[in-house]
């Protein structure tokens, strides 16, 4: 999909400007995904049935990727939350991306985001 | 008469000069057979230095060599495999020994390297002379390895840890740290050039100013061995440690070089295999120095690797070294200072090849991740040393580190990589 890769990049880039950002409310240390290098704060809501997932870093590139999991993730059923595989994400060449260097902190969030959706499924059985 | 020349020049010539007579850099570079590789569909530029070193085709055939034709265990056996090994291994010792020109080979110890050599040190010299009240002072600048030990120790033993403070230049206060010497200060750890700020640290005065107070101190040289040439006698520092793979060696090896008096009073860290004289239920008799400290099978390879690599290096001559990476220091540290919103972090007035930054309203990690798609190596973060990221209220750095291998060419390259990143996230 992306042939150079600073379409690729300028792409993340625009993702991440146009993230609307996470309010402070909930900027908080226990939204807080730790990464070595790019904090992530994430949040979720369970609304009629669907998890919402806000979310934002303070690496603009970290955002752009946090942006796009957001548009893959949210609105959806906890199930399919849990469910989802997330290979487009090789697919358009950002594995490298999802590597568990320590940088990390969007591995982490992945992670947190499966873990609210069984939390929100387990909360309604 | 060239030759005599160019030598006459070389001592005549400041810290500073440009000299490139003395180093062929296209033909060094082909030693690294790693700086011919691509990254991203671009030439590989490998400013990580300071994290870990490129290694030359000596080093690396150091260890085919080792597993192909010599393996066996050291110390162990009776065969001639084992005799030979050893006695390759114990040369080893001996050319480090003569590197750092330490007085005897048992006092120099193989670890795994330099936060093993630290946290050996805490340990041991800890159990044996540190109690409660006493004092160990570190610095500010220290990398995490050079603090949590003591930081440990300290909360073992009920001990307090005091920090010499440095100034926003990124220079130790020397005169901070006499106010903080007392009669109970037992042992002090600083590092001999700073992996984050470049800082090259006036360690002779701060030796002699721990030994006025009688305390010994352990000198972290991770990052300065590859920079300079380190004489642990003229310095009489009474530990100094580093790592293999900072100086061009392999990975798993290390360094602690100790004065005799403390390692033979200082109990073993890690026991088992080879520490021993006798074994019996009742008690256990350790072995002579340097074998008390080297527990199980060492990394014969490495150690072997290693000694490789301190050929190697000075062969090409260090002092050489040094004045080849500061011209690049200073190239680099000019174009950098051209950039808008770049803000050099550390500028003491003796550096080495090191230089953390950072540009205004940018994350370093996006930074270091746009620079790595254009095939360029830097560090990014707090480079383990978050003190040094409190002092200046920042998140993290990227950082550039310049070995003998790089080139002025690699550094406008990586300008223009920098100018375009900061276009693109702005």
């Amino acid at each position: 999909m992306f042939d150079d890769w600073s379409d690729k990049y300028e792409y993340l880039i625009d993702l991440g400007k146009s993230l609307p950002k996470l309010d402070d409310m909930n900027k908080t240390d226990d939204k807080l995904i730790k990464g070595c290098q790019s904090k992530v704060w994430m949040h979720s809501e369970l609304v009629d049935g669907k998890v919402i997932y806000t979310a934002d870093s303070d690496a603009i590139i970290t955002k752009g990727m946090v942006a796009l999991m957001v548009r893959v993730l949210s609105n959806q059923s906890p199930d399919e939350v849990i469910d989802s595989k997330l290979d487009f994400v090789e697919k358009i060449g950002l594995t490298k991306h999802l590597s568990p260097t320590r940088s990390n902190g969007l591995l982490s969030m992945i992670k947190q985001m499966k873990l609210d959706a069984l939390a929100y499924k387990q909360l309604k059985s | 008469m060239e030759l005599f020349l160019i030598l006459r020049f070389q001592k005549m010539t400041a810290p500073g000069a440009t000299l490139k007579l003395s180093l062929d850099i296209n033909k060094i570079r082909e030693d690294f057979p790693i700086l011919s590789r691509e990254v991203n569909g671009k030439p590989l530029i490998y400013f990580d230095s300071a994290s870990t070193a490129q290694k030359p085709q000596v080093v690396i055939d150091s260890l085919t060599n080792f597993y192909t034709y010599q393996n066996a265990n050291v110390h162990r056996g009776v065969h001639t495999l084992s005799q030979e090994i050893t006695v390759a291994y114990e040369n080893a010792r001996v050319t480090i020994q003569r590197h750092l020109n330490a007085a005897h080979p048992h006092e120099i110890i193989f670890t795994k390297g330099a936060t093993e050599s630290i946290n050996l040190v805490a340990h041991s010299f800890g159990k044996k002379y540190i109690q409660k009240g006493d004092e160990i002072i570190i610095s500010e600048m220290e990398h995490h390895s050079n603090i949590l030990p003591w930081q440990q120790a300290c909360e073992e033993k009920g001990a307090i840890l005091k920090v010499i403070p440095m100034n926003d230049s990124g220079e130790l206060m020397l005169d901070e740290f006499k106010k903080l010497l007392s009669p109970k200060t037992k042992i002090i750890a600083v590092t001999h050039i700073s992996n984050t700020l470049g800082t090259i640290n006036p360690i002779k005065e701060i030796i002699e100013l721990a030994h006025r107070n009688n305390t010994p101190i352990l000198i972290d040289g991770a990052q300065a061995v590859s920079h300079t040439l380190v004489d642990v006698q003229s310095l009489d520092a009474d530990f100094y440690c580093f790592s293999g793979h900072k100086l061009f060696g392999p990975t798993g090896v290390g360094i602690l070089y100790g004065k005799e008096k403390y390692l033979n009073e200082m109990p073993p860290y890690q026991v088992g295999g080879g520490t021993i004289k006798t074994v019996t239920f009742q008690k256990t008799e350790y072995a002579d120095l340097p074998l008390k400290f080297e527990a199980g099978t060492p990394h014969i390879a490495g150690g072997i690797a290693l000694a490789e690599a301190i050929n190697y290096v000075n062969h090409l001559g260090l002092d050489n070294i040094a004045v080849y990476e500061n011209s690049l220091l200073e190239y680099a540290t000019i174009e950098l200072n051209k950039i808008e919103g770049l803000r050099i972090i550390g500028n003491a007035k003796h550096k080495t090849s090191v230089i953390s930054f950072v540009v205004e309203g940018l994350h370093p990690f996006d930074v270091g991740t746009i620079l790595d798609q254009l095939g360029i190596a830097v560090r990014t973060g707090h480079h383990c040393t978050q003190p040094i990221m409190q002092h200046y209220g920042i998140q993290g750095t990227v950082r550039v580190s310049f070995a003998f291998y790089n080139t002025k060419d690699e550094i406008n390259t990586f300008i223009k990589g920098l100018e375009r990143a900061i276009k693109m996230l702005k």
